[in-house]
């Protein structure tokens, strides 16, 4: 994800506006934007957002990193808008205005996704468009982006998305390997032939697929054990009750 | 009877928290005491039975493909389905805060128990979640999508109503501390989805 | 100008909503033709996989039109009719018509001198739609191939009808019985028949017994319309 952003920066145009803030680029503030939604401050994790559109795409790793790129670019390109023109948008119709942006934007990923994606458009189906009531986008642009200026909320948008991203992989990786024994599309674990004798690699050991890991339940669970293990190693983030 | 069984596939199987997980957010936010999750349960029934037919409406005489012909048989061959995210999303927007003016003004009792919880809603994604699959169902007509829509939005109240109540009792329990909250509440409801997982394949 | 004033509001929103919609017409018209060639080229994959055909995105469309030879739309008593073209006709939509009013596309491929007869599906699963290809050889009653997707089965069960491997139980599967009466291919649960392709019957996937009996029902519903065409074609096969 690092060098993701690094190739970025050269390329946006945002680099303009950083001569005003007088900050180096990756200063150590700035790198926090990126890293701390990774971890610490999780999005989903922690700061419990963005879950609902997430989870359901999650039985396969290709969607899941497509669904990761979809928000990224959302999340990246609203939060870079809506902090260029944050001190123009009247503060009456402000929800509206983050709504339209977010939805254009969703639309252009749809269409593009139809156009140059489509097999994993089918399977997204619904779910692009849901990215537009994904609370971690409207939650950052609200928290973040209104205050903050473009490279910064830059920064936010992309170190968000690649916190939500990653949790998205996590639950995806397991879900594929244990539910139907690939990645990405490959057997990663031997052919399962139709009886023991014809199966290559685990499956003539005896080994079966999880069917459970496929049905959506499994998504819940595993984002469970995923929060149970980042607790018990970073103690300060247990609830109190 | 096709709208009995239309009405319980919403509400069961096609359940938009336990099949869908859509509305998590508030789902996992708002459910800590009963009393509020009913507010917002309420509130989630009531937009999405008013949003699914206005959207089903304007997708059907505006936005399809060929939905424009009831003006001039001209327009047959003009598909504005692209533009159908922003103005569903515009209209749940507008009338959540619609509903919001009208509950306040003549019914001050219900904005008390329903008013702060209103304006989350807009970005409630069963509710936005509700018309898209709406328009992916290819309704008949707009009793059908009344229909499912209300059911929808009474099956996620009754998650948010079950998950809430569980949520008080296990307060009294020893959950191992970094489970605490977000974590069994997470496996709490992979535990509820499994069980609503019987319902599939029932047809009335 | 005061920010909080109504009219800047109006002037924002006005203005926002310009741009915003001026910026997605301008990608949606300029995206649409590639979505629709998308569309158009799996259609076209999936007539060639029931025929054994393998095609790459690319190469779709060549492939297509060097052994389909023939697109053909019917109307419910087998009659040809050229009042719609055959490749455009949308199962989804056809199937919400009157019957009389329906037309059932039939695609006659040549594939080095054999003759298949390509026969779109259409019915329901356990959730939503299901749809897929079939392919009848020569004689009106052996099945070439088939091919099935879905909308929203369960995955891992009734998605599974995707699956090579479930296609592949229909091939050589036969449409009338013994007896010659028109049967289809029954989706059977605890099927015994190992190999057998006479008995007009296949093994299910297990857990998934409400999909497979949507592709019985679609296949038998489906072909029904177009046995009496197809019997017109091939004098040489004596059925009932």
């Amino acid at each position: 994800m690092m060098a993701d952003t690094k190739n970025k920066k050269e390329k946006s145009p945002v680099v303009l506006f950083v001569a005003e803030e007088k900050e180096p680029l990756f200063s150590k503030k700035n790198r926090k934007l990126l890293s701390d939604p990774l971890n610490d401050n999780n999005p989903i994790t922690v700061q419990v957002l963005g879950i609902c559109s997430a989870l359901a795409i999650t039985v396969q790793l290709k969607p899941s990193i497509v669904m990761a790129i979809a928000v990224m670019v959302v999340m990246a390109a609203s939060n870079v808008i809506v902090s260029l023109i944050r001190n123009l948008i009247p503060n009456r119709i402000r929800i509206i205005v983050q709504l339209v942006i977010v939805a254009a934007l969703v639309i252009l990923v749809n269409e593009v996704l139809k156009a140059y994606a489509y097999d994993v458009s089918k399977e997204l189906s619904v779910f692009v468009g849901l990215i537009i009531t994904n609370c971690i986008v409207m939650g950052r642009l609200e928290a973040f982006a209104l205050g903050n200026g473009p490279w910064k909320s830059f920064l936010d948008g992309i170190g968000n998305a690649a916190g939500y991203g990653l949790i998205l992989v996590i639950v995806a990786f397991f879900r594929e390997l244990l539910g139907s024994g690939k990645l990405l599309g490959f057997e990663v674990l031997g052919h399962k032939g139709a009886t023991v004798a014809e199966s290559t690699g685990l499956y003539a050991m005896g080994y079966e697929n999880n069917g459970l890991m496929l049905l959506s339940p499994a998504a819940l669970l595993v984002v469970g054990v995923i929060i149970w293990i980042q607790r018990s190693r970073n103690r300060e983030l247990i609830e109190k009750n | 009877m096709e709208y009995v069984n239309l009405f319980v596939r919403s509400i069961f199987i096609e359940n938009m928290i336990f099949a869908y997980f859509l509305g998590m957010c508030s789902y996992l936010a708002v459910s800590k005491t009963v009393k509020t999750a009913v507010g917002l349960g309420a509130a989630v029934i009531f937009v999405l039975a008013i949003t699914v037919p206005i959207n089903f409406l304007l997708d059907n005489y505006l936005l399809k493909p060929g939905a424009l012909t009831w003006l001039s048989p001209e327009y047959a061959n003009i598909d504005l389905s692209f533009l159908s995210f922003i103005m569903f999303i515009a209209v749940i927007a507008s009338m959540v805060q619609l509903v919001e003016m009208i509950v306040e003004k003549f019914a001050p009792a219900l904005y008390g128990a329903l008013g702060i919880f209103l304006p989350l809603i807009a970005v409630n994604c069963a509710i936005l979640g509700g018309s898209l699959f709406m328009q992916q169902k290819d309704f008949g007509g707009v009793s059908e999508a009344f229909t499912y829509g209300l059911g929808s939005g009474i099956g996620w109240f009754l998650a948010i109503l079950a998950i809430a109540s569980i949520r008080e009792k296990i307060t009294y329990s020893n959950v191992p501390a970094p489970l605490r909250g977000l974590g069994i509440t997470f496996i709490i409801t992979g535990l509820m989805a499994l069980g609503f997982m019987s319902f599939m394949g029932i047809k009335l | 100008m005061n920010r909080d004033s109504n009219a800047y509001t109006f002037i924002f929103a006005g203005i926002m909503v310009v741009i915003v919609a001026s910026a997605l017409a301008f990608a949606a018209t300029s995206l649409q033709p590639i979505q629709a060639k998308n569309i158009k080229i799996e259609k076209m994959q999936n007539i060639l996989a029931t025929i054994g055909i393998e095609a790459s995105k690319e190469e779709a469309e060549e492939t297509y039109h060097k052994y389909i030879k023939e697109e053909i739309a019917l109307d419910n008593n087998g009659e040809v009719k050229t009042d719609v073209k055959a490749f455009d006709v949308d199962l989804a939509k056809e199937l919400k018509k009157d019957v009389e009013k329906q037309r059932f596309p039939l695609y006659v491929a040549d594939v080095e001198g054999k003759k298949f007869y390509v026969i779109p599906l259409r019915g329901a699963g356990l959730w939503d739609a299901i749809w897929g290809y079939v392919s009848l050889e020569d004689d009106i009653n052996t099945v070439k191939g088939a091919v099935f997707d879905h909308k929203g089965e369960t995955p891992g069960l009734g998605a599974e009808i995707t699956q090579v491997w479930f296609q592949q139980r229909f091939e050589e599967e036969k449409i009338f019985d013994e007896s010659g009466d028109f049967v289809g291919i029954t989706v059977q649960k605890g099927y015994s028949g190992g190999s057998n392709k006479d008995d007009n019957a296949v093994d299910a996937i297990s857990g998934a017994t409400i999909t497979g009996d949507g592709v019985t029902k679609m296949i038998h519903d489906r072909l029904e319309f177009y046995l009496s065409y197809l019997k017109k074609q091939n004098t040489k096969v004596a059925l009932k």
